[in-house]
């Protein structure tokens, strides 16, 4: 079957969709978006959190047929997500940007790199990454938090975050990166 | 396999008796999982993302019609004054992540003993409102669970909401495992306080074939508190009594050994969570009592 639905912010068509196929395969296999990350694939771990229609979600527990005509948010897209919440404006990302979006970042000394979401930026700062796995389903969820929440408790993230699993046990350096990210929208605003 | 996408609760009936062996999908938490892991090759998927009525609620008199797919999230932040126990009850389930997709359809459909929202439901008091082509029923929610993973449903059956009784007084929810987030229940307990009636209704998850109350207990405890006088004159409950309903409530259990937890771990569980529930709906009811006045 075909699916046609918006994927950070540009519309999309997927062909040959196998109707009992997971919206995680759907992005990673058929538009080359593999920032989502597959490997639970029962809800458990977090790693492959997108948002539909904006709620933070498992891509691997939403079978693709669901999302026609719906809005999807890869980690992809996140930056320019947060740039237009902060601006205000709307032109997406195309398919081959998001495919070429890698997280090179500004470099704290020189300022070189791409530019990232703030909540990128602070997880790179705060050495919230190790192997990276959990990284993108965490900066979906963290970024969402934020959005609705911009002085979270520790509370507030711990439960905010309880869906993601980080293997590395990396969760003191998460949690400083989401503070991180709070303060600085803090002091944008 | 074929997806089906009805746009309207009446194409969703038409396609469910058309197609009986339809596996009717709307969160996805428990039927991606299978398809994910290969357990399940449904002939049919019935998308239900598209019926609209399914997500909202309708606060009335005497109870809460909740849409079949009215997400756990939505549960906690909107119904935690009509609905306590079920908002705590929703407040365990998973994590946001889920709680964003599933609903309490979902959890009466696949009607695992270990579903979150089935003790809730069970002490709250509920009725689950059937309906296909051939018409609408409510079922009592005691008579809903017929067995492991096993239903009261007709092939062409779908749930279109659950009618759950407002809060009367106090209820409480409590539950194993292993961490608060992302955990299936070792077991869990639901009680609540029905001042109006003078009653105490019970649910156990996780600890029988499916979901029970337990009934013996909720007797005893209701003829205690009546010739105790405890309902008007707001005493702390004796521990005696509290003692005797956790052994009830324990007793009540039919649980196996598993991965998650042995049998008799899980009596015990439930007969501390009885005892502790019990004592904090009990407080809570004092509390409110008092500040009414109406306890000498």
């Amino acid at each position: 079957m075909r699916v046609n639905f918006t994927v950070n912010g540009r519309p999309q068509e997927a062909d040959d969709v196998w109707e009992g196929e997971s919206l995680l395969y759907v992005l990673r296999e058929r538009l080359g978006l593999p920032g989502s990350k597959n490997a639970c694939e029962q809800g458990e771990c977090g790693s492959c959190t997108v948002r539909l229609d904006g709620v933070p979600v498992c891509s691997c527990l939403v079978a693709a047929g669901q999302v026609e005509g719906r809005e999807v948010v890869t980690v992809e897209g996140l930056a320019e997500y947060a740039k237009e919440r902060a601006c205000g404006t709307s032109c997406g990302t195309s398919l081959d940007e998001a495919k070429r979006w890698a997280a090179k970042g500004h470099d704290s000394q020189t300022g070189e790199g791409t530019e990232l979401s703030p909540v990128q930026q602070a997880f790179i700062d705060a050495g919230a990454v190790q192997c990276g796995f959990c990284t993108p389903g965490l900066l979906v969820a963290a970024d969402e938090m934020l959005e609705h929440n911009p002085n979270p408790t520790d509370a507030d993230i711990r439960e905010a975050l309880s869906g993601n699993l980080c293997r590395c046990t990396g969760y003191e350096k998460i949690m400083d990166a989401v503070r991180l990210a709070a303060a600085r929208q803090g002091e944008a605003v | 396999m074929d997806f089906l996408r009805p746009a309207s609760w009446e194409e969703a009936l038409a396609a469910k008796a058309e197609h009986p062996t339809a596996v009717p999908i709307a969160g996805g938490t428990d039927v991606m999982v299978e398809i994910n892991f290969d357990h399940r090759r449904p002939e049919y998927l019935l998308d239900l993302n598209r019926v609209g009525d399914l997500y909202e609620w309708e606060v009335g008199e005497e109870s809460v019609r909740l849409g079949a797919s009215v997400p756990y999230t939505r549960i906690m932040e909107n119904l935690r004054a009509e609905l306590p126990g079920l908002a705590l009850a929703s407040h365990t389930v998973a994590s946001p992540q889920i709680r964003n997709r599933g609903g309490v359809g979902g959890n009466l459909g696949t009607a695992s003993p270990a579903g979150d929202a089935h003790p809730a439901l069970l002490a709250a008091g509920a009725e689950v409102e059937a309906e296909s082509v051939r018409g609408t029923r409510l079922i009592p929610i005691d008579d809903f669970y017929t067995g492991v993973k096993r239903n009261a449903l007709a092939p062409d059956e779908l749930i279109r909401a659950v009618h759950v009784k407002k809060a009367d007084g106090p209820q409480q929810y409590s539950k194993v495992g292993t961490r608060n987030a992302m955990v299936i229940a070792v077991c869990a307990f639901g009680l609540a306080l029905h001042p109006q009636t003078r009653t105490v209704r019970t649910g156990i998850g996780s600890a029988a074939p499916t979901p029970v109350r337990a009934r013996i207990a909720e007797d005893f405890l209701n003829a205690a508190l009546d010739e105790g006088g405890f309902w008007d004159n707001g005493k702390i409950i004796t521990p005696s009594v509290a003692k005797q309903f956790a052994d009830l409530c324990a007793a009540a259990c039919n649980p196996i050994d598993d991965v998650r937890g042995t049998a008799s771990y899980r009596r015990h569980a439930v007969g501390v969570m009885a005892r502790r529930t019990l004592t904090w709906t009990w407080e809570s009811y004092r509390g409110t009592t008092q500040q009414k006045g109406s306890v000498a």
